[in-house]
């Protein structure tokens, strides 16, 4: 379970303050999955970082499984992400010179976990987004679908209780999209948390709750399903949508 | 699916080497031209120190096996001190001559194996209707034993009171065949610088020592070389002794027996062969230390070929960097990973630097056989060391400036 209170993140430029999140409250049950949209600059993405202990807040909470990590080392920060968080990233981040096998058993390797279970492992966890047959193929030879899928392979190998997606699907043609999709509702089906910044309303229409930030402040929330268009979301008069959630 | 039980709390141990080796040996692999060259840089650095203090080292070994063929427990005494100031006559006392007489004092000194007064004096050799200018040594029967000559045939000087000469000679080998060819020469009498004198002996080829050739000489008793020469001096007082340890108490007994008989002047000059192996070892090594730091700078070049390439690879991998530290790898694992990736490329390049430097110095022996190459095992350990070091040294600032990117921001990079 996550639990945000009040968290804001504050950059100095110069004279000037520059909130990128402002008051940002919010709790998020495990299992469940949360959408974050907004326009650019909303402050999606830093509250993502700081969500996945990438970053951290100026002042507010952060509780994840009960635990503060809004006070945690960067050395604990970094063991946190290790053990509990995925992550998967818009530009796949896989790195060139290794293999798909190789890329997904990466974090393991820094976990410690002895080859042969790093091997046996990274093997479940590509065959089950459906690559067992491109294994030890780089990501050059892999299309764009297929490096997001060996990217959410390496996202759960090491059975994180969270999964956080940065624009999954926004290098990714509509088909690859949906695999990539597909995979993830399916983990989240299976009990992880997942957490998508999305700029499609398709992507966050499959999220039980989706979260609407402008200039770093929570706009609305809503339900995924009632999700139409984006007007309809960002439109600063409060729409039918958002009156049935409330 | 459940939270694993590790709490954050839980210290990570390090990353093992090997999968540090690994993993940075995969990120070298994929960039080999650029590795490889920038391990050329530093196998170029390393094969010049261990080429050229071999060189020194052998040098050194090469001079000190030239001394040491006398072997250590040999204390000459010479006339004259260095030290000796003002004019003999005019401030106090007369400067005395070292004599046969101060040598029979020494041979009495305790643990004295033997005593050879020797002078040194050229002028012709005369036999049939050849003459030879070479040097001619003035000697005792003991000669060939404190110096370690040989004599190839008939036999040394005789053995008897020094003081009293005998008209008899031995030929170095090169004089012998230069005055007789292949011709029996033992029981022929040859004239040198006009007194006759019958060959008893021929010595053994020594060839050069320092630059002189003393198989192109005669041994003369040296009372007999006094005389033909009209020395009223000896040149040099060789003394053996039993054991390396007595070197400075025994020197001390010669320093005292000679000054009681020289009026209480020190008009001599004591060398211990040991006081003469130190200071030109030491010497030789100063000179192999500053030869070594003139092939350092070349290896310093190759650690600044490391940094560079190190540098620009660190701004290359900054997505990958931010990777690392988004799937949970500490900055301080980063700064290893960079690390061991500079300590591989100089570890290789050192390694076939080394490799590199023993084939030439192989080949420069076959070459050159006169060229005194020597490669201590020593200097390959130190070798190895240095270029790990190097690594280390080079890696330290790219690695740092890895370990210090905000994964927020190296993650933006791609």
């Amino acid at each position: 379970m996550i639990r945000l209170s009040k968290i804001w993140k504050t950059y100095e430029m110069g004279t000037q303050k520059l909130h990128a999140l402002q008051d940002v409250s919010t709790t998020i049950e495990q299992g469940e999955h949360l959408a974050i949209m907004g326009p650019s600059g909303s402050g999606k993405s830093t509250l993502l970082n700081i969500v996945g202990c990438l970053d951290q807040p100026t002042s507010g909470e952060y509780f994840l499984d009960g635990e503060d990590v809004a006070q945690l080392s960067d050395d604990d920060l970094a063991e946190v992400r290790l053990r509990k968080i995925g992550f998967v990233f818009q530009s796949f981040h896989l790195i060139p010179r290794l293999s798909a096998l190789a890329n997904v058993a990466l974090p393991m390797v820094f976990a410690g976990v002895p080859a042969a279970e790093r091997e046996e492992r990274a093997r479940e966890a590509i065959d089950s987004v459906g690559l067992a047959d491109w294994s030890d193929h780089k990501p050059a030879e892999l299309s764009g679908g297929q490096k997001q899928r060996v990217a959410v392979a390496r996202a759960v190998v090491m059975r994180p209780g969270l999964l956080l997606a940065d624009e999954p699907t926004g290098n990714l043609d509509s088909a690859s999209g949906r695999q990539v999709l597909d995979i993830l509702c399916g983990l989240n089906q299976q009990g992880i948390t997942l957490i998508t910044v999305t700029h499609d309303p398709n992507v966050a229409r499959l999220a039980e709750r989706v979260m609407v930030l402008t200039d770093g402040a929570i706009l609305r929330e809503v339900e995924g399903r009632k999700v139409s268009t984006l007007d309809d979301l960002f439109s600063p008069v409060a729409s039918g949508a958002r009156d049935e959630l409330a | 699916m459940s939270m694993p039980a590790a709490g954050p709390s839980n210290a990570r141990p390090d990353i093992p080497l090997r999968e540090l080796l690994g993993f940075s040996g995969g990120a070298l692999r994929a960039y080999p031209l650029r590795s490889v060259l920038s391990m050329l840089g530093i196998a170029i650095g390393v094969m010049s120190v261990v080429l050229l203090t071999s060189i020194g080292e052998g040098t050194r070994r090469y001079i000190l096996s030239e001394f040491m063929q006398f072997g250590t427990t040999v204390i000459a005494i010479h006339p004259g001190k260095t030290e000796t100031g003002g004019l003999p006559g005019v401030l106090g006392g007369t400067t005395r001559k070292l004599t046969i007489d101060d040598s029979e004092a020494l041979a009495r000194l305790p643990n004295v194996t033997s005593v050879v007064p020797t002078t040194m004096a050229s002028g012709p050799v005369e036999y049939g209707g050849r003459s030879r200018s070479v040097y001619i040594y003035g000697a005792t029967a003991a000669m060939p034993e404190v110096l370690r000559f040989g004599v190839a045939r008939g036999s040394f000087l005789p053995p008897g009171d020094p003081r009293r000469g005998a008209s008899v000679t031995v030929l170095g080998p090169k004089l012998k065949r230069e005055l007789f060819g292949d011709s029996y020469a033992l029981g022929r009498f040859v004239r040198i610088a006009g007194t006759r004198l019958r060959v008893i002996g021929i010595m053994e080829a020594k060839g050069r020592i320092l630059g002189l050739d003393i198989d192109d000489g005669a041994y003369v008793p040296i009372a007999t070389a006094m005389q033909i020469f009209n020395l009223d001096e000896v040149h040099e007082i060789d003394v053996t002794y039993e054991h390396e340890y007595q070197t400075d108490a025994l020197a001390e007994a010669i320093r005292q027996t000679l000054m009681s008989r020289h009026g209480d002047r020190e008009d001599f000059t004591i060398t211990t062969q040991t006081a003469m192996i130190e200071t030109f070892g030491s010497v030789m090594r100063v000179i192999t230390l500053g030869v070594g730091a003139i092939a350092m700078v070349s290896l310093i070049v190759g650690a600044v070929g490391i940094l560079t390439m190190m540098w620009i690879s660190v701004g290359e991998r900054t997505g990958e960097i931010g990777l690392l530290r988004a799937i949970g790898v500490r900055n301080r694992d980063v700064l290893r990973i960079f690390l061991v990736e500079a300590a591989m490329l100089t570890s290789l390049g050192g390694f076939a630097g080394m490799v590199l430097g023993l084939a030439i110095a192989a080949v420069l022996r076959l070459a050159i056989p006169g060229l005194p190459v020597h490669t201590p095992a020593i200097y390959l350990v130190g070798a190895m060391a240095m270029s790990v070091a190097t690594g280390l040294l080079s890696g330290i600032a790219p690695a740092r400036r890895a370990a210090a990117l905000e994964p927020v921001e190296a993650l933006r990079a791609e």
